[in-house]
This record gives C-alpha cells, sequence and structure tokens, in this order.
C-alpha cells in the first residue's frame, strides 16, 4: 500500500487538488498555514496549475474563492479560526447566495490556544450560516472528506466547513491517494436572482436556505462520518471529530465496551442520536472545543443524564487528552512522575539578531522619556516583545488592532499614541485604520517593523513591503515628511532614537518603517537561491 | 507492538528531522505512525515537543497519555524533565547534556543530573562533541537519534535507510556525515548499556 506521510493540514490539500480545485485563497495563520503551502509546493505546472498565491486577508480570500466558484470551478479558502471572524461577512453571505463551482472553507481552530487569542469554535459558525460542516478525525478521513466536500457543496450548492483544530493539522500520518478528479471548465452563470442580495432576492435565498436544513439533516444522516461503533451496558458516547480519537484509545487501553457515536458531519443526524439516547441511561458528550452540541442537547433546563464539559466531566476549557477523557469515563488517577521543581518555564523569544529587537530598543529608550509610555501593537513576531527583556508593548488584541486602539487612545487626550505593527498584519488589516487616523488629522504614530514576510508563520509572501509601504502611506494620504524609514541595527541606535523622538513629537499623523529583512528568510534565501514568484 | 516516543527540545533545534526519520523508517517497516507536532509561537526557542507513535495495528489518538511514553528523546537536558509526567515506569529517557540557555533561571547542570538520575538508566549524551567528531555540530540529532535507536523498536539498517533517502539531495558527504554520527550515538548508548 502506497501511503505518503502527510499532516493533518497537508491531506486537506492533497484530498483538494485531488477534487479538482483551480484555486486556493487564504492568509497564513497557525494552524491552516501548511494547507496553502502544500498546494502552492504540488500543485502541476502548466494549464492545470492551482492559483495559489497569499491573500491580503480571509476576507478578500473567501470573496475570490467565492468569485472562482460563481464561474463555475471550486474553489478552497483556508483561514485560521480568528480569520474566519474576518471573512465572516462574505462566508455568512456565502450560504445565502449558495455557490455554483465547488466552495469548501477549511477552518483550523486552535483549542489550548498554543498560537491564538482565543478558542473560539467554528462550528458555531457553521452552525449560524446553516451550512454542513465536516470533522474527520484523521490523515486519511481528512483526504477523503476534502474530496467528498467538493461534491457535497455542488450537489447542495452550498458552501461547505472544513474543521480541524491543531492536533489534527500538525499531526503526520499515512494517507493513501484516490485517483484525481480534473478541473471544472470555466461556467460563469447569470444569476442575479441569487447573487444581488437586495432584500426581495436575500428573503427569497433565505427561505431556500431554510427549506434546504432537512435535506442537510438527511445527507448527515447517512453520512460516513457519522458512525456507530456498537457496544453495550448502559453509557453511550458521543464523540465530535477528534474527540472520538481519545474515546477509542481509552475504550481499547481499558477495555470497555460501551457504544460510541462518532460524528464528523453536521448538522446532528437526528436518528442516530435518538438512537443512542435510547439505548443508553447515560449520554458523555466530548467534543474538541466549545460544548456547542453538548449545550444543545442538554437544552435550556439541563437534560439529564448528559455528562460532559459543562458538567466538568470534562475540563470546560482547553484541548482534551486522552487522559482527560480516561478520567470521565471513571480511570482512577494513575500515579506518574511529577516534572521536577527545577523545570522553569521557557517562552518563546525573538531570534538573535531579530530587527525587531533593535527597534524595540530604539523604541523603549524613547517612550521612557514620556510619563505616560503606552505601544499599542498586533499580531506577528514582534508581539514577543510583550515579554521580558523588553516588555515594550502593551496591546495586541486582533489583526489590525494596533493603529485602530491607538487612534481611540489619542481620541481620549493619550499623548503620545504609539502603534507597532507589521507589514503583512499591515496590508491585512492596518490600512484601513490608518486611513481613519488621516481623515481625523489624529495625533500619534504608527511604526510599521516592515521585516519584507509573515514571519511568525514561517515566511510567507507578505502583500506590501519597502517602497510600496510607503506608496500606501502617501495614498492613504499621510503627509510625506512624516513617512519617515529606519534601518533597525544596532549602529543605527542613535539615529533611529532620533527619528522616533521626532515623529512621536509631532502632532498628527506619522508613519516610521523599520525596514530589515527577517533573519530566517535571509538565512533560507542565501541557502536556496531562488527567483521569487 | 505499540512504542510511544516523546522527542523533546526547543524551538530551532531540528527536533522534526529526527522525527522524520522516524517516521519514514516506520512508514516503510509497514507499521502506523502518527506524530503530532508544535508549529507557530513556540517554534522561536520556545519549549517544543513531538508527540510519536508507532504501532503495527490502527493508532487512534495523535497525543501520548501521560505514564505511557516508551522513550522519551531529548536534545537539551532540561527539557527532557519537563515530560517527565508522559514516561512509562519502565520508560527510558535518552538525552543530550548539552544545555540550551536562553532564559533566566536555568537550573545547574548538577540538579538537572540528579532529576534525569531518578529515571530508569537514563542515557546521558554528550552530543555536540560526538557530533564533532562525526564531522560537524549539525549532525548532533544524528547521534541522538543513533543513541536512542534500540528503544524505537526500529531496525538500525531501516532509520540508516531513511537517513540516506532524507540528506540524499545534500550529497553524499552530508549522507555519511549523519550516518556516522548515528553510528557514534548507536556506539555510546550500547556502551552505557554493557556498563549497566
Amino acid at each position: 500500500m502506497n501511503k505518503q506521510l502527510l499532516l493533518g493540514a497537508e491531506a486537506i490539500a492533497l484530498g483538494a487538488l485531488d477534487a479538482g480545485i483551480s484555486g486556493v485563497y487564504a492568509y497564513p495563520g497557525t494552524p491552516s498555514t501548511e494547507i496553502t503551502e502544500y498546494i502552492q509546493k504540488h500543485s502541476a505546472p502548466g494549464a492545470d496549475t492551482v492559483r495559489s498565491a497569499w491573500s491580503a486577508n480571509e476576507k478578500t480570500a473567501c470573496e475570490a474563492a467565492l468569485g472562482m466558484s460563481y464561474a463555475g470551478k471550486r474553489s478552497l479558502v483556508c483561514m485560521k479560526h480568528v480569520g474566519l471572524n474576518v471573512a465572516a461577512d462574505a462566508f455568512i453571505n456565502s450560504a445565502i447566495t449558495g455557490v455554483n463551482g465547488g466552495l469548501v472553507v477549511a477552518v483550523a481552530d486552535d483549542p489550548s490556544m498554543h498560537s491564538s487569542q482565543n478558542e473560539q469554535d467554528s462550528r458555531v459558525y457553521g452552525k449560524f450560516a446553516m451550512v454542513p460542516v465536516l470533522e474527520p478525525a484523521s490523515q486519511q478521513e481528512l483526504y477523503l472528506a476534502t474530496r467528498e466536500a467538493f461534491d457535497l457543496s455542488e450537489s447542495l450548492k452550498l458552501p461547505v466547513v472544513l474543521r480541524i483544530t491543531t492536533r489534527l493539522a500538525h499531526s503526520r500520518s499515512g494517507v493513501e491517494q484516490r485517483e484525481p478528479r480534473i478541473q471544472n471548465p470555466l461556467n460563469a452563470l447569470y444569476a442575479p436572482e441569487r447573487f444581488v442580495l437586495m432584500p426581495h432576492n436575500a428573503r427569497r435565498q433565505y427561505q431556500h436556505l431554510l427549506d434546504l436544513q432537512p435535506e442537510l439533516e438527511r445527507r448527515s444522516e447517512t453520512s460516513w462520518l457519522n458512525r456507530l461503533v456498537p457496544g453495550t451496558g448502559s453509557l453511550g458516547v458521543l464523540a465530535f471529530g477528534i474527540a472520538s480519537n481519545y474515546v477509542m484509545e481509552v475504550r481499547r487501553s481499558l477495555g470497555l465496551d460501551f457504544p460510541v457515536l462518532q460524528i464528523g458531519h453536521y448538522p446532528l443526524p437526528r436518528k442516530k442520536i435518538e438512537a443512542l439516547f435510547a439505548a443508553c441511561d447515560t449520554i458523555l458528550v466530548a467534543e474538541e472545543g466549545y460544548p456547542v452540541y453538548e449545550e444543545l442537547l442538554r437544552g435550556f433546563f439541563g437534560g439529564k443524564n448528559i455528562r460532559g464539559r459543562l458538567d466538568g466531566a470534562l475540563p470546560r476549557a482547553g484541548e482534551l487528552t486522552i487522559d482527560s477523557v480516561a478520567r470521565a469515563l471513571g480511570r482512577p488517577d494513575k500515579k506518574v512522575m511529577p516534572v521536577p521543581p527545577i523545570v522553569v518555564n521557557r517562552p518563546p523569544e525573538l531570534c538573535k539578531g531579530c530587527g525587531h529587537r533593535d527597534l524595540y530598543d530604539a523604541l523603549t529608550t524613547v517612550m521612557k522619556r514620556h510619563e505616560a509610555h503606552h505601544v499599542f501593537s498586533d499580531i506577528g513576531c514582534y508581539t514577543l516583545g510583550a515579554l521580558p527583556p523588553f516588555n515594550a508593548i502593551h496591546t495586541c488584541v486582533d489583526m489590525g488592532a494596533s493603529i485602530t486602539m491607538a487612534k481611540g487612545a489619542a481620541d481620549a487626550g493619550l499623548r503620545p499614541a504609539v502603534a507597532v505593527i507589521g507589514d503583512s498584519t499591515f496590508t491585512h488589516s492596518g490600512m484601513t485604520g490608518l486611513l481613519d487616523a488621516v481623515n481625523d488629522r489624529t495625533p500619534m504614530t504608527i511604526i510599521i517593523s516592515d521585516n519584507d514576510t509573515t514571519a511568525m508563520t514561517g515566511g510567507q509572501n507578505s502583500a506590501a513591503n519597502g517602497s510600496r509601504l510607503q506608496a500606501i502611506c502617501r495614498g492613504l494620504g499621510v503627509e510625506e515628511n512624516h513617512i519617515r524609514t529606519i534601518i533597525p541595527l544596532k549602529s543605527h541606535l542613535e539615529e533611529n532614537i532620533a527619528v522616533l523622538s521626532e515623529e512621536i513629537a509631532y502632532e498628527g499623523v506619522s508613519v516610521v518603517i523599520a525596514e530589515r529583512e527577517c533573519i530566517e528568510t535571509a538565512a533560507r534565501r542565501k541557502r536556496n537561491p531562488a527567483p521569487k514568484a | 507492538m505499540e512504542i510511544n516516543i516523546i522527542l523533546a527540545g526547543v524551538g530551532g533545534q531540528g527536533i522534526l528531522t529526527i522525527a522524520a526519520v522516524i517516521d519514514m523508517a516506520a512508514l516503510h517497516s509497514g507499521l502506523t505512525v502518527r506524530q503530532a507536532e508544535v508549529h507557530g509561537m513556540s517554534q522561536r526557542g520556545g519549549a517544543v515537543q513531538s508527540h510519536l507513535r508507532i504501532a503495527d495495528r490502527e493508532i487512534y489518538s495523535d497525543l501520548i497519555a501521560e505514564g505511557t511514553a516508551n522513550l522519551i528523546l531529548s536534545v537539551e537536558p532540561l527539557e527532557a524533565l519537563r515530560y517527565l509526567p508522559f514516561l512509562a515506569p519502565d520508560g527510558r529517557v535518552v538525552t543530550s547534556t548539552d544545555p540550551f540557555i536562553n532564559m533566566t533561571g536555568y537550573p545547574e547542570m548538577e540538579e538537572i543530573l540528579t532529576e534525569l538520575g531518578r529515571t530508569f538508566h537514563p542515557v546521558l549524551v554528550n552530543a555536540a562533541e560526538l557530533a564533532r567528531e562525526a564531522g560537524s555540530v549539525r549532525t548532533s540529532n544524528m547521534i541522538m537519534l543513533g543513541a536512542a535507536a534500540r528503544f524505537t523498536g526500529l531496525a538500525p539498517e531501516t532509520l540508516e535507510a531513511s537517513i540516506e533517502k532524507l540528506f540524499q539531495a545534500k550529497g553524499e558527504e552530508v549522507v555519511d556525515m549523519n550516518i556516522r554520527a548515528f553510528r557514534r550515538g548507536a556506539l555510546l548508548s550500547q556502551q552505557q548499556a554493557t556498563a549497566i
């Protein structure tokens, strides 16, 4: 048997390639990045090549994917869970218009927040949009389910959500490939009654979406992703997505024989669930993420004999583990070796020689001279400036919020108002905030720490850098003489302190671009000198 | 058979290269593999780990349960201790003794060795020194893999074949150097076993 060793994220990519996609649209975000990277590396050259360059953000990605679907071709859009917040407007409304070519929205959630600011559960978005959600439990299932998701999307004429979590996205296993399918032909249909969402059309389309719901449930009822592992006893387990892996592991290792209903295709298969509830006195609901369906099954008045995250049988927050599931299934605590008390934490840090370090050295020197020294920052490697020894930034909330929060604080009277944002984050969601600041003549300084890449996720191309960033700032209306460039190097420290001091003192919008290539991508370029695509 | 391995180290030390060799060898031996790794923020000099599971039957979970790891293979001594709750009572620790100090409060080496000594016959490896002898300090991961090879349930020849495959694009010299390192690690591990 010829198996390839693939990350879960890569299994999605291969499944999408073999489903005949014509394009993938995405903005990098852990743990979803590797889906698009795999397609970039493995798409066949020539006429059938798959369009795969990075998008400016998840909203532009989702809209472009919908456009490709409108034109009749299959498209994949990928993002991390918080990226779906950015894309939500496009995503929710794509369920109202429906699709033409198959459209799959692959969303990677990050329970336990390994690399994220929350652990929101994208299944809620799927329910909110009233579209099918697939949640496979292994790399092989991911490959197969991704292929089928496109067929499902085309047959229902709806976008389909493919939900994974960090563990599956970043875990490797053998995947067996099936025969690839060719791409759809160009087939753009005039269907303004669907795609012009003026109220008269939107109402009809929304009613259509509501009318489709029983059909969605019928599909769930017969889906191979929803299957019963028969068993005996009064306890039954309802295991969603990769939670079923932990349940099955415990079931085998403890030699138990309870029935398990594995769910990997939503909406819920009502009949299968009713059968499990009829056969068992107590149901343990194991979900990786929020207790979305546990809450639904309990109902407002609290269903009896349902165990899960809401009654403390499983922890309310964080990823499940074999051990947390084993405890919920009654295994007494094991005696294991403790972590010795001498083991101190080893938090991540900015690389030695990284330009962000030199920027923060200059910036903290300048800010110390002010009584209020708040620095609003953003999401990227430079967020590590919040940690010692820098302690240089004081906020990091969502993509682009550095500029807009600094603006709001400046409006409230805070001086100085300083924002630090990366090149990629600036083009993702910072530009519109800068336009607000310019229109308001807000006294604030925006520092764009331009390392010419999306570094935290592994060095993907950034949408704009260097002179283009200057041009964007000029175009948005920042005065020419208040767009300054510095080179964050130790040898430039005094000069950089001077420039930052001047611009922070200026009572208007100023931009300082700290320009130096990420040392990681520079080193990689040196190792593999390849022309940029 | 079922072998559970925790690979430990610091972001950037390259534990995923070790994982790739083991994965490839296991798959080649017709075994089932699941290997969970850490990407993202922690890769920037933070503590990183990989759960690697090999079996001759279906593996359900990507993660290893506490108290069931047959092997903790660490390329940094303090990091070996971080995952002790996962170690099975008869599980083994194979660790480099080269500290990677990028934070405050790093304990004294003596304290680390005392804690390592509480595990069942730990294999302690002066990886950097042996790697230099093998030709380059960059082969220290293969020194470590060699030292741990006898606990992986995989044949050394299969592991060597994977090393060759993994490094072949970099030329014969690099392949030879890494095989040399692997064998040097295996020899040290054997010597320590005989000394017991």
